[in-house]
């Protein structure tokens, strides 16, 4: 499964959990717009980092938090390996 | 010589010294050896009024020093098997040590310590030492990090919630056991529970193993046994306790969830089970007997007996005759607010008419600001019937700073294929049970969880 894949999955899984009501997801939408709360991204990212091996959100500092979706996504794509 | 108004420990051993023995998986010695022998080559009469770090490979040796000791040093310090070398130089300067009883000569050597006496099982004494003081009692804390305290008791103190509790006449004499260290708090309070009581203690040894040790606690016919709930969650899940039959089985030195009380109660179903509060500050709290995990809000208050008790700002505060009279050594903190009482760091919370311990106050997890206590969280999942222990801890993380994390040991008859299912349950319970900052984000089964050597779920890494 590609990281995309993957990603959205992850969303959708604690979407489920959180009873949270997804749009939905496009890369333009804005993160503000999933209804998750920093909690909920926690998670994610706390999940993310065992599937796929990598925080890109505390591997640099100078990394902002995304705006969107797509960044989102991107964030995880660009890492180097 | 001896003033009759000091009591040490050998003064309170009581009656039927050759049936009452003290042992280990290796030794066995009767009260009646020790009360007409010396463990110390009979030079206790060397320690008269010096102060005295009791430092040995083994419980046993302990065990029997301190009773040779007490009423004859002006204090002794119980080492605890875990103190680490880089520690003891600044121990022995804070409480003024003069003297060691050791089995570890080698050990001591290079400290400058004039008087080192070794220390080996009762041999026949032509003086057996006399009370002469009433000797200071030192005990170490059981703090994870930096420099242990040194905190001052009294024989007195130590036995203050012992005294009311000897057997009854008639009674076969109790054997009591512990999986603590006699050199703890909590192991102590065991071991004085059996000399002063009246019965024989069957000593733990950290190179035993559990089959074995149950085995042993049979065969000694162990009565009366204390432990954590961490001791006795390994217990239940070794299924070794199948032909072991207490008639008391006491929690202490965490909190006792309902679900570790309920497997005790299955497990021995003819046992009385009791947990109690203490630590090496405070003392002996209180003890709870009704099977229900917290304690009645009526034990809070003033004027009812030994202890007093009030909670401030969610934490559990203790006045106590049974409590330590001070931290020992120089530029210590004080020991109690100026009304005497000692804050305990044990936050608990009120439901209903009782009151429920929530954690630690410096082991609390911060989630996006909201405070979670690990063991709330673990009292949820501990009450699933697949899960035998769990422990629940922070996981850092650039968006929340912390988000919380489980893992869990499952029963033994827990099919490992039902993972899935059972970590979707414990799940379940958790968001009907608990705010949704508390719920683990991630549940990992794990064969087992680390336990300290004093025996608490080891949170090093929380």
């Amino acid at each position: 499964m590609s990281v995309r894949l993957r990603i959205i999955a992850a969303i959708k899984q604690i979407a489920d959990e959180q009873k949270v009501k997804l749009p939905p997801l496009t890369d333009e939408l804005t993160l503000h717009e999933t209804g998750f709360d920093s909690l909920a991204f926690a998670i994610l990212v706390a999940r993310l980092e065992d599937d796929l091996g990598v925080d890109p959100f505390t591997l640099s500092e100078e990394v902002t938090f995304p705006n969107t979706i797509g960044d989102f996504i991107r964030a995880y794509e660009n890492v180097p390996a | 010589m001896s003033p009759r108004e000091v009591f040490a420990l050998r003064d309170h051993l009581g009656t039927a010294l050759t049936e009452r023995t003290i042992s280990d998986p290796r030794h066995l010695v009767t009260l009646a050896e020790l009360s007409r022998g010396s463990c110390l080559g009979g030079r206790s009469g060397n320690l008269d009024g010096r102060s005295v770090l009791v430092a040995t490979s083994g419980q046993l040796l302990a065990g029997l020093a301190l009773i040779e000791i007490d009423g004859v040093a002006r204090r002794m310090l119980l080492c605890p098997p875990d103190l680490k070398d880089e520690h003891l130089g600044s121990i022995i300067t804070e409480a003024g040590i003069d003297a060691v009883v050791t089995d570890e000569p080698d050990r001591f050597a290079s400290l400058g310590i004039d008087l080192v006496i070794p220390a080996s099982l009762p041999q026949p004494a032509a003086r057996v030492a006399q009370t002469v003081r009433a000797t200071e009692w030192l005990m170490l804390t059981s703090g994870t990090s930096g420099v242990p305290k040194i905190v001052g008791h009294t024989l007195e103190g130590l036995c203050g919630a012992i005294i009311g509790d000897r057997p009854v006449s008639g009674e076969a004499l109790p054997v009591w056991a512990t999986f603590y260290d006699i050199r703890r708090y909590g192991g102590l309070q065991i071991f004085l529970r059996a000399i002063v009581g009246g019965g024989s203690m069957v000593l733990s040894d950290p190179g035993e193993p559990l089959a074995d040790h149950v085995a042993r606690l049979t065969a000694r016919g162990v009565t009366h046994i204390s432990g954590t709930p961490s001791h006795w969650r390994k217990l239940l899940m070794s299924g070794s306790a199948e032909q072991f039959a207490p008639r008391y089985v006491r929690l202490s030195g965490e909190i006792a969830d309902q679900a570790v009380l309920d497997g005790l109660k299955q497990a021995f179903p003819n046992a009385s089970i009791g947990h109690a509060y203490a630590s090496t500050e405070a003392g002996v709290g209180f003890a709870v007997n009704d099977g229900l995990e917290g304690f009645p809000a009526t034990l809070l208050g003033e004027g009812r007996g030994a202890v007093d008790m009030k909670v401030v700002d969610g934490s559990l505060r203790i006045r106590s005759k049974r409590a330590a009279h001070a931290y020992v050594g120089r530029a210590v903190a004080a020991l109690t607010d100026p009304e005497g009482y000692i804050d305990t760091g044990d936050m608990v919370e009120l439901r209903g008419d009782r009151y429920y311990f929530v954690g630690r106050r410096n082991g609390i997890i911060n989630v996006g600001g909201l405070k979670v206590h690990p063991e709330e969280i673990e009292a949820v999942i501990n009450g699933h019937p697949e899960v035998r222990m769990s422990r629940a801890k922070s996981r850092r993380s650039p968006i929340t700073g912390g988000i919380v994390v489980a893992e869990v040991v499952l029963t033994g008859d827990s099919d490992p294929a039902r993972a899935d299912v059972v970590r979707n349950e414990i799940l379940a319970d958790c968001r009907a049970r608990l705010a949704a900052h508390k719920v683990p984000a991630m549940i990992r089964f794990v064969p087992a969880l680390d336990v300290t050597p004093a025996g608490k779920l080891a949170r090093t890494d929380a």
